[in-house]
C-alpha cells in the first residue's frame, strides 16, 4: 500500500511542484542585490580599509618608531627605519607598508601605542602600476591628514568599547 | 489569398512607376518562390528575435528567482544586453583546436542550427497560417528534432577533446532515450486526432468547451511525459548532462568561440522555443480560444485573434523551461536514464493502449 501510494505522488510529481512552488514565491520577493557604485551597504567604524598615519593637533606626526606595528604584522609588510631627529625625538625615516600583502587585520592598529598608524574606512583604491600599492610614509601621512576628521570620530565611537 | 493582394500591391506599385509590363514577365514566373522566401523570413526574424530576448527572459528570470535583478546595465532594464552579447560574440574569434576535424568543427554547429530552424515549416500559428501545410507535419517534425542530435554528437567529436567527447556521448544517449518517450507520447496524439497534420490536429481539439476539449485531458500523463521530454530533448536543465558544467565543463561546446558558439546558443533557445510551440499545438489547442463557448468569458475573448494564444500559450512553456532550470539540480546519468526507460516509455506505452481502447468507447469525447 505503502509503495503504490509512494508510486501514485512520483507520479503526481507532487515534490516537484513543492520545490516550484519555493522558486516561484521568490520569483516575487524583494531583490537583496545592492547596485554598488550606486548603493553602498553601510560601515561599521571599525571597518579595517586603507592605511594612514595620524598627527597631534600641534601638527607633529604621532609615530615614535617603537617598531610594535612592524613587530605584530603578520603578513611583514610594515618597514621601518628609525633615526633620532635633530631635536633628539625618536623618529621613523622610513615606514612603508606593502599593500599587496597586507591582509587588512587590524594588528598595527591595535599595537599602536600612540593611535599613530590607523585603518581608515577607504577601500575604493587601486594601482595600475607595479608599485602603486607600496604606501610610504609621506603617502601614509597625507591619507591621514586628509581624512583626519573621519578617523578621529571613528576611534570616538569605538573607545567606549575598548 | 495574402499572396495574391501582396503580388496585386507589388503590381500597383510598379505601374505607378510604369515598370509593370517590363518587369512582368521576370516577376511572375519567380513570384512563388519570393513570396515562400518572405514567408520564412516572416518566421525566422521574430524567432531569432525572440532567441534573443529569450536568452535575457532567462537571465532575468534566474536572477529573481535567485533574489537578484539580473542584467540591468545595458539599456534599460537590460533590454541591450542579447545585442550587447551578440556583437560580442560576432567579434571574437573562432579558434580551431588543434586535432580537431576542421570542416566538420565548422559544419557542426550549423547542423545543430538548421533542423532547429527547419523545423518551424510545419508549425501553425493561426487558423491557415502555416508555411508548409504538410500531412506527414508529426512525422517531418520528429525527424527534425532528432537531426538536432546530429550538430551535438559531430561538435563533441569534431572537437577532438575528452570533456567534448563525453558531452556529446551522453547527449547521443539521452537523446535516443527520450525520443522514444516523445514519439510514443505524439502516437497518443495522433491516434486521438487521426491526422499527422499539426492544423487538422490542432482543429480536432475543437469544441463547444473551450479548454476542456484539448488533449490534454485525455492525454495528459502524455502531455507531462511529451514536455519532459522536451526538456530533455533540448538538453535544458535539469536534463543538461551533455553541458554538465560541473562535471564535463560545459560538455560537447567547451572549444567552440565566437560565432560557432552563438550558434549552439541559437539552435539550444530555438528548440526550446520549438518545443513550447508544440507542447501548445499537440496538447493545448494552438491557436484555440481556451474559454470558447464558456458563459461571458467565451463571448468577450472570442475576439482575440489566434495568434495571441498561440503565442501566449508559448510563454507559457517557455516560461516552465525556465522555472525548472531555476527549480531542479541535474539528475545523475543513472537516474536520467532510469526516468527515460523505465518510468516514460512504460507509461507511454500504456497509454497508447489506454486511448486507443477510450475511443473505441462511446466515453471518448474529443
Amino acid at each position: 500500500m505503502k509503495y503504490l501510494i509512494n508510486l501514485f505522488k512520483s507520479l503526481l510529481l507532487l515534490e516537484l511542484f513543492k520545490g516550484m512552488t519555493v522558486t516561484g514565491k521568490y520569483f516575487f520577493a524583494r531583490h537583496v542585490t545592492v547596485q554598488y557604485p550606486e548603493e553602498k551597504t553601510p560601515q561599521s567604524f571599525r571597518f579595517r580599509g586603507l592605511h594612514a598615519q595620524r598627527r597631534y593637533p600641534n601638527g607633529e606626526e604621532r609615530c615614535i618608531a617603537c617598531k610594535l606595528c612592524e613587530a605584530v604584522c603578520p603578513a611583514l609588510a610594515i618597514k621601518i627605519e628609525v633615526a633620532e631627529r635633530e631635536d633628539g625625538s625618536r623618529r621613523t625615516t622610513q615606514y612603508d607598508i606593502d599593500l599587496t600583502k597586507c591582509i587588512f587585520c587590524g594588528f598595527c592598529e591595535e599595537s599602536c601605542p600612540v593611535d599613530a598608524i590607523v585603518e581608515t574606512r577607504i577601500y575604493e583604491y587601486h594601482g595600475e602600476n607595479r608599485g602603486d600599492l607600496y604606501y610610504t610614509k609621506p603617502m601614509l601621512l597625507a591619507m591621514g591628514d586628509k581624512y583626519e576628521e573621519q578617523i578621529a570620530m571613528d576611534r570616538a565611537a569605538d573607545a567606549k568599547y575598548r | 489569398m495574402m499572396e495574391a493582394q501582396a503580388l496585386h500591391l507589388i503590381e500597383s506599385l510598379l505601374s505607378f512607376f510604369g515598370l509593370w509590363e517590363m518587369l512582368r514577365g521576370f516577376i511572375e514566373p519567380v513570384w512563388p518562390a519570393v513570396w515562400i522566401v518572405l514567408k520564412i523570413v516572416a518566421i525566422i526574424v521574430p524567432l531569432m528575435l525572440g532567441v534573443a530576448y529569450y536568452t535575457l527572459a532567462e537571465r532575468k528570470v534566474l536572477g529573481f528567482m535567485q533574489v537578484r535583478p539580473g542584467p540591468n546595465r545595458v539599456g534599460w532594464w537590460g533590454l541591450m544586453q542579447p545585442i550587447a552579447d551578440g556583437v560580442k560574440l560576432l567579434c571574437k574569434e573562432v579558434i580551431v583546436p588543434t586535432g580537431a576535424n576542421k570542416f566538420l568543427f565548422i559544419a557542426a554547429p550549423a547542423l545543430a542550427l538548421a533542423p532547429a530552424l527547419a523545423a518551424w515549416a510545419v508549425i501553425p500559428f493561426d487558423d491557415g497560417l502555416i508555411l508548409a501545410d504538410v500531412n506527414a507535419g508529426l512525422l517531418y517534425l520528429l525527424a527534425m528534432t532528432s537531426l538536432g542530435v546530429y550538430g551535438i554528437i559531430i561538435a563533441g567529436w569534431a572537437s577532438n577533446s575528452k570533456y567534448a567527447f563525453l558531452g556529446s556521448l551522453r547527449s547521443a544517449a539521452q537523446i535516443v532515450s527520450y525520443e522514444l518517450a516523445m514519439g510514443f507520447a505524439l502516437v497518443c496524439v495522433l491516434l486521438a486526432a487521426q491526422s499527422m497534420n499539426l492544423g487538422e490536429i490542432v482543429r480536432g481539439q475543437q469544441g463547444a468547451y473551450g479548454m476542456f476539449g484539448w488533449y490534454w485531458i485525455p492525454l495528459f500523463p502524455m502531455f507531462v511525459v511529451y514536455f519532459i521530454a522536451g526538456v530533455a530533448e533540448t538538453n535544458r536543465a535539469p536534463f543538461d548532462m551533455a553541458e554538465g558544467e560541473s562535471e564535463i565543463v560545459a560538455g560537447f561546446h567547451v572549444e567552440y568561440s565566437g560565432m560557432g558558439f552563438a550558434l549552439f546558443f541559437l539552435a539550444e533557445y530555438a528548440n526550446m522555443i520549438l518545443i513550447a510551440a508544440l507542447t501548445s499545438v499537440m496538447f493545448m489547442g494552438g491557436w484555440l480560444n481556451p474559454f470558447h463557448g464558456w458563459p461571458l468569458l467565451g463571448a468577450l475573448t472570442d475576439g482575440i485573434p489566434g495568434l495571441i494564444w498561440m503565442l501566449g500559450k508559448m510563454f507559457i512553456f517557455m516560461f516552465m523551461f525556465l522555472w525548472l532550470r531555476a527549480t531542479f539540480p541535474r539528475y545523475r546519468y543513472d537516474q536520467l536514464m532510469r526516468l527515460g526507460w523505465k518510468v516514460f516509455i512504460p507509461l507511454t506505452l500504456v497509454w497508447v493502449v489506454v486511448v486507443a481502447a477510450w475511443m473505441q468507447t462511446p466515453y471518448w469525447l474529443w
